[in-house]
């Protein structure tokens, strides 16, 4: 399998009034084709400037460096603006957050969806148009064609995110990008919402850069995982690896707060992550994670602590070898 | 969005009906109108046979209802200065005025519309300072004073263009400018703010990511949903520049009903006055109606309510 997307040392930096802040540093991942990979993190930990950053959506301010985002071989730090419009939309999709606000309110779901094809292929409004209606009927709306004259307040919240689902699937794109596509939404519409993607990216052969902080479903529908903290990826690899065999003290940390169907025994007790994610204005000398890790030790303040790949899909960001720090956790666990 | 019109000309029908008693009562307010009428030097006996004529001597209420069935009915009364009918008067001062003022707006919308896009989309650039400065000069000048430095500069210094009267729409060139100029900043400033608001507004990122060309984006995405309060404001104002042109119609010696206003209520010209209020405030009414049915057509989410 090839790299679809090949994302090298990408970094984000917003110059704010009380110093530079380094919300994204020296990020690596790669998304081959029809793959997906989840990029989980708490609040904060730059996972969705990173997905902005790939679609160079970054608000104004923010300055994008890295030694390269490589699209299907292109260079897409390298594309003007008018390069990267023809991509976007296109060949690489977005799904946000906030389905609520995310669509036009003065235009008609119809309007909305026809015009992205419009813009990238040769096709006519009815054909547009019965693309349209095709997607629609596919994220589960029913009425499609009634539903192509109605504006976005007329539907609710899950109803928009699979309207922005089937829009972003309407010229066919090889890669989609799905930031926390979910959070806004209810609790019953979550898991559905996050399935139906799943479904269609293997229906439609696509690769998914899934950002969420739902272990549950990353467990469900990722191949592989990118574990990110503080801005940066503290741990890659299959999604089989990381959930047996958690390498950085942070994953495992996660994996013990959020119960997973068949992997967290009943009765036992949830855990969480004493402490707070540490401010990035200026730079962080050491482990990013080290105040909050239960591991931690002298050699973790002083030394640059970089990210060791173990092979071509597992890597990880910790002094400790992975023996080292699971030994010292299971020690832990027969001390509680 | 039968319902919502339905609401609105209600409402408007409300209003109008209010202002009609507030102009009749006013200039009843105002004193007492048979002496008025009859002038400094007039006898008590004078003044009874003015009250007699006029129907002054009957209560309030019957008197605005004569002149309420008389106005439906197209018949305002006869002023007291001219030998005409107030209705005549009108309809040969209006036109003028309604160009003046259409001129205006059309000036107003044509600088401050793009004068605030642009200034959105390099906010605190030199192109911002610049349209904000023009802005706080047409707030801040005195409307008579930039009358005359147009005049001045424009009508004896380049001899481009006529200063006085209203014989061809060249002679209305300079009062628009300097009747709209005044609307301009408030105008620029809602849309440069509801622009800045847009551009940063979630659906706007949506339409990045769609990949669509900058101008779709500025012009469909963005100037819709930012235009939607700018003509709410801009209705008021037009209402505005009908109602306001008093001083621009003077300085320029345009025969409108601004114009007349001023002359028949130095006059005591109450008929005239009582015309030209009702008249002005059911412009408005209308003006105010067509901008809310004009956002209602460009919001979808202003019909249903």
């Amino acid at each position: 399998m090839s790299a679809l997307l090949e994302v090298k040392n990408l970094s984000v930096d917003i110059p704010l009034a009380a110093g530079m802040l380094h919300p994204v540093q020296k990020v690596n991942f790669h998304v081959d084709k029809g793959e997906t990979l989840c990029i989980v993190g708490e609040s904060g930990c730059g996972k969705s400037l990173t997905s902005l950053a790939l679609m160079n959506l970054l608000p104004k301010k923010a300055i994008r460096a890295g030694d390269g985002i490589l699209f299907d071989g292109d260079d897409l730090l390298k594309a003007s603006h008018r390069e990267m419009a023809s991509l976007r939309g296109n060949r690489m999709g977005m799904i946000f957050q906030e389905p609520m606000t995310s669509l036009n309110p003065s235009f008609t779901i119809g309007n909305q969806m026809e015009e992205i094809m419009l813009q990238h292929r040769k096709v006519s409004r009815q054909e547009a148009r019965d693309r349209a209606v095709y997607l629609l009927e596919k994220v589960g709306i029913t009425g499609a064609h009634r539903r192509l004259g109605q504006y976005p307040h007329q539907l609710s919240g899950g109803l928009r995110q699979r309207v922005m689902i089937a829009m972003t699937l309407m010229c066919g794109p090889d890669l989609i990008i799905a930031d926390e596509p979910t959070t806004a939404l209810d609790v019953t519409i979550q898991a559905q919402i996050l399935l139906l993607l799943a479904e269609l990216q293997r229906e439609f052969d696509m690769a998914l850069i899934l950002i969420t902080h739902d272990l549950g479903i990353v467990a469900r529908v990722a191949d592989r995982v990118a574990v990110m903290y503080a801005g940066q990826v503290v741990e890659q690899g299959t999604v089989e690896q990381v959930f047996e065999q958690p390498l950085h003290p942070y994953t495992r940390g996660l994996l013990t707060c959020i119960p997973i169907p068949g992997k967290t025994k009943r009765g036992t007790h949830l855990g969480s992550i004493p402490g707070m994610v540490p401010s990035m204005i200026g730079g962080i000398q050491g482990c990013h994670f080290r105040d909050r890790c239960p591991h931690a030790f002298s050699d973790c303040l002083s030394n640059s602590v970089e990210l060791r790949s173990i092979d071509e899909q597992r890597a990880y960001r910790c002094l400790l070898s992975p023996e080292e720090s699971a030994r010292q956790a299971a020690a832990m666990e027969a001390a509680q | 969005m039968l319902n919502f019109m339905t609401k609105r000309l209600f409402v408007a029908a409300l209003v109008a009906f209010t202002v009609s008693v507030i102009a009749f009562s006013l200039l009843r307010l105002s004193g007492d109108l048979a002496t008025m009428i009859a002038g400094e030097d007039a006898s008590a006996q004078d003044i009874e046979i003015i009250r007699e004529q006029y129907g002054l001597n009957k209560p309030y209420h019957l008197q605005y209802l004569d002149w309420l069935g008389d106005g439906v009915q197209g018949d305002l009364g006869e002023s007291m200065f001219y030998p005409e009918e107030v209705t005549a008067l009108i309809k040969d001062r209006l036109p003028n005025t309604l160009t003046l003022a259409g001129l205006g707006v059309l000036f107003a919308m044509g600088l401050a519309i793009p004068m605030g896009v642009i200034a959105a989309l390099r906010p605190d650039s030199w192109v911002d300072r610049t349209a904000l400065t023009i802005a706080v000069l047409g707030q801040a000048l005195p409307g008579f004073w930039f009358a005359l430095m147009l005049m001045f500069v424009f009508g004896l210094f380049l001899r481009w263009l006529p200063i006085s009267g209203n014989e061809t729409l060249a002679h209305f060139i300079l009062p628009a400018i300097s009747l709209g100029y005044y609307s301009t900043p408030a105008v620029m400033r809602l849309t440069r703010t509801g622009m800045l608001e847009v551009l940063n507004s979630d659906y706007i990122r949506t339409a990045h990511a769609k990949g669509l060309p900058t101008f779709v984006i500025l012009f469909k995405h963005a100037l819709r949903n930012a235009i939607i309060p700018v003509v709410a404001l801009s209705s008021v104002q037009f209402g505005n520049m009908l109602g306001g042109s008093v001083v621009t119609e003077t300085v320029f010696q345009i025969q409108g009903i601004g114009h007349l206003a001023w002359e028949s209520i130095s006059r005591n010209d109450f008929p005239v006055v009582q015309a030209v209020l009702l008249l002005v405030a059911c412009f408005y009414i209308v003006l105010v109606l067509l901008g809310d049915l004009l956002n209602a057509w460009l919001d979808p989410r202003l019909r249903v309510t």
